[in-house]
């Protein structure tokens, strides 16, 4: 198969949301995939409800674990707010998925900033590129029985862009990452965010 | 062989591991402490978290003092702290190798500032080393104590933020060391360990000397590698930002250095004379830079590199562009984005059913003048509890708060630290207000953890790195064991008690001690208590009042949802995040809010009518 010399992935969020397990199943799939992996993330005062974000790197040999502005291939948002702060770096006709979820910054919370709404999301998306998916996570998640698993949703929508490698990579890294009782919930969650990655019939 | 995915501080733990350090200390700190989290596994290591860097380093010593591997951990501003055993250290080398990591915080995402710790590698004649990846950060750690050992002296281990918190794939190794069997002999030599200044005279021309011995070897040493390519372009390059360089110059010729103090000056001088055009790509300061310069050879660096934050690829492609490095066609291309709204700021804030929140919400109720320290509660300074008023470094407080009470000042002021925080430099600070005998009005604000670097144990903790049941200091016992009469403990989460507390304190005009006792809202076992509260919707005025306590769980419902309730400043509790502290409660004039038993007995009254 030929396959691209380098994937850069870069996943956002809200510190505490999962966004750091999200990019450690990311890293440890491209392992078992056999590329060289590189990831990049800040840990500290930020993980207290601010915004948080994790570079994630495949290729057959990388050199920086940071990906420069412009040349993310994936966009991997676990909210809606947070996508719109990193659309600059992707790269022109790159790849978003944006889970719908909306977690209003204290200031919006307070009344004294506004939260973008819908519209205004996809206008930004769409003008960066076509290839974009804003996926129902929380609602599938709850569906699959927990709302924390929504950052699987999203890797389960993710695992349906990257085509070659399996499915059942994605989700032996995923169970092996949560802990055991709740290794069913995350398998649906996975499976819940697969069907809405796949065209419909 | 076995590849795995280690973040830089997981592999410098492994290193230590597998080199056979028999002794680490370090007191946490980012981008630092998952290096000791992790050695602390490994039950062939001792490993603890000691009060302050200080502290730790003496203890690393003392155990290379008496003939183990040692390891001390800080990050950059902890080295400040252990500045003076750093350079004691320098002077009397050891009996085995030491090795002091730094772990620089380029871009200050998690300090106050950016200081570029090479510049203490240099002013204590001790040797710097920099990985470059984590397979470099296992492996240099080794490397690094068999240095130690060979030159008798300690040696600096520099990280920063992307190498400590990046991820790449390490090869492990085994520990080869054997642990002995019996305690060895102490070895005395008062002459090389006792730093009066007749032996201090006699040290100093034995480390200049040896400083001259590692320059010489620096040249061979096989982590300075020259790596030739195009020769129209030299880069000298260092850690991090030799991934960044290799990745914007794929074709150039490097020098990348392994050791960046001392320097190897023949073959600095060698790869400029191979190469047209020399540059130097480092963070920071222009450390590589001017030690270049001194040694006559025409470079630049900073002059096309900036010297503040983090270089990043972006950053490194963008400045040589601008400085025609690169062509203006090697430029990435970025969809502009036309019509982009402004987005609402995420910073980090303090969590729902923060223990710190109550205090602030007195503090600013008797508008006090506050001293902060570093910590979670240093996020009180951020709107809209805009509660603290100065924060420079760990346990300025309480002395900065004396010192304003020495000057004397309108208001009345007060000075906010931690239970670790304390522990760490605000002691001293303290004996001092009580000697003194200054009116300063200390609030230890105990969350029973170190909780902003993620939950590590303290001497007030009872517990210890590896997980021994240990003596629990008493904060209260402290201040009065130094003779502070005012000593009350308060809940945070009662703003009565904590008013009541505070008063009683500033009238006082006495040394006095507000002890805030309440564990962090995150620890496992108080999120099993969680339980939200609720609003009662018929109460709500909409004055706004709870929403100046700043809980991220109150949510505007207007803004939330317009179609839902047309009345702004009306709280909704997000179930999802509050914990029940019940502060907001507290602080609704019209009870509005349901504290945990009224949500208790409304629960029951939805309940009591279903069927069984």
């Amino acid at each position: 198969m030929n396959r691209r010399k380098v994937i850069n992935f870069l996943i956002t969020g809200v510190g505490g949301q999962g966004a750091l397990l999200a990019s450690n199943v990311v890293a440890s799939v491209g392992v078992r995939a056999g590329y060289d992996v590189k990831k990049a993330e800040v840990h500290g005062m930020s993980q207290r409800g601010g915004s948080v974000h994790s570079h994630v790197r495949w290729g057959e040999k990388l050199d920086s674990p940071v990906i420069g502005r412009g040349e993310v291939d994936y966009l991997l948002a676990l909210e809606k707010l947070e996508v719109l702060r990193y659309l600059q770096m992707l790269r022109p006709g790159g790849t978003i998925v944006v889970g719908e979820l909306k977690i209003p910054p204290l200031t919006v919370s307070a009344g004294k900033d506004v939260y973008p709404d819908d519209e205004k999301v996809r206008r930004m998306l769409g003008q960066m590129t076509d290839d974009y998916y804003l996926v129902p996570t929380l609602t599938l998640a709850k569906e699959s029985g927990n709302a924390r698993a929504h950052n699987v949703v999203l890797l389960g929508t993710l695992s349906t862009l990257i085509h070659d490698i399996p499915s059942d990579i994605w989700l032996k890294v995923v169970e092996e990452r949560v802990p055991a009782r709740y290794v069913e919930v995350n398998r649906r969650a996975f499976e819940a965010g697969r069907r809405a990655g796949l065209p419909t019939e | 062989m076995m590849r795995e995915l280690l973040s830089g501080n997981e592999a410098v733990a492994r290193g230590a591991y597998e080199a056979g350090v028999r002794v680490a200390a370090a007191y946490p700190g980012t981008p630092s402490t998952e290096i000791l989290e992790n050695l602390a596994r490994y039950d062939r290591v001792y490993s603890e978290w000691a009060p302050n860097e200080k502290v730790a380093l003496d203890v690393a010593v003392g155990a290379a003092y008496a003939g183990s591997r040692a390891l001390a951990v800080m990050k950059h501003v902890g080295l400040n702290v252990a500045a003076d055993v750093f350079f004691y250290a320098s002077m009397t080398g050891m009996e085995a190798g030491l090795v002091i990591v730094s772990a620089d915080d380029p871009e200050m995402h998690s300090s106050q500032n950016e200081q570029d710790n090479r510049h203490y590698a240099k002013f204590a004649r001790v040797p710097c080393l920099e990985p470059t990846d984590s397979q470099e950060a296992k492996d240099l750690v080794g490397v690094a104590l068999d240095l130690s050992e060979r030159f008798d002296s300690p040696v600096m281990f520099r990280l920063t933020t992307r190498i400590s918190h990046s991820d790449t794939l390490v090869t492990l190794g085994e520990r080869t060391a054997e642990d002995p069997i019996e305690p060895p002999e102490y070895r005395i030599d008062r002459v090389k360990y006792v730093m009066v200044p007749g032996n201090a005279r006699r040290r100093h021309p034995v480390i200049e000397e040896r400083v001259k011995k590692i320059r010489e070897f620096a040249e061979t040493f096989p982590y300075n590698r020259v790596e030739m390519g195009d020769s129209s372009l030299g880069i000298v390059t260092n850690g991090v930002a030799y991934q960044y360089a290799k990745e914007v110059f794929p074709h150039a010729s490097f020098l990348k250095l392994g050791m960046t103090y001392p320097l190897p000056e023949r073959m600095i001088r060698d790869f400029a004379a191979r190469v047209e055009r020399l540059i130097v790509v480092e963070e920071l300061d222009p450390f590589i830079e001017e030690e270049i310069r001194l040694m006559g050879i025409p470079v630049e660096g900073k002059s096309i590199f900036p010297i503040c934050g983090e270089l990043d690829p972006s950053i490194v492609r963008d400045s040589a562009i601008s400085a025609g490095l690169l062509p203006a066609s090697a430029a990435i291309e970025i969809k502009a984005l036309v019509d982009a709204p402004a987005l609402p700021m995420r910073p980090p804030l303090l969590c729902p059913g923060c223990p710190h929140r109550g205090i602030f919400a007195i503090t600013n109720k008797l508008e006090l003048v506050v001293n902060g320290d570093i910590g979670c509660y240093t996020l009180g300074f951020l709107p809209p509890l805009s509660a603290l008023h100065t924060c420079g470094c760990m346990g300025a407080s309480i002395g900065v708060a004396h010192g304003v009470s020495k000057a004397g000042i309108r208001q009345k002021n007060v000075a906010v630290i931690g239970d670790s925080t304390f522990f760490h430099t605000g002691m001293p600070a303290l004996l001092n207000v009580a000697y003194n005998n200054s009116n300063t009005v200390t609030i230890i604000v105990d969350n029973r953890t170190t909780a902003m670097t993620g939950h590590q144990d303290h001497p007030g903790t009872g517990r210890t790195l590896q997980g021994q049941p240990t003596f629990t200091v008493r904060f209260e016992d402290m201040a009065r064991a130094m003779g502070i009469e005012h000593v009350y403990t308060v809940d945070p989460y009662d703003l009565e008690q904590v008013e009541t507390a505070l008063r009683i304190c500033l009238e006082a005009e006495a040394p006095a001690v507000v002890i805030s006792q309440r564990a962090c809202a995150l620890l496992p076992e108080v999120r099993r208590q969680w339980l939200a509260i609720e609003l009662d919707s018929d109460l709500c005025i909409g004055c706004g009042l709870c929403f100046d306590i700043g809980c991220p769980a109150l949510v505007e419902a207007y803004h939330l949802n317009p179609k839902h309730d047309h009345r702004p400043q009306r709280p909704w509790i997000d179930p999802l995040l509050c914990t029940g502290c019940e502060i907001c409660a507290q602080v609704c004039e019209h009870r509005a809010i349901l504290f945990r038993e009224g949500v208790r007995e409304a629960q029951e009254v939805v309940r009591a009518p279903g069927p069984k």
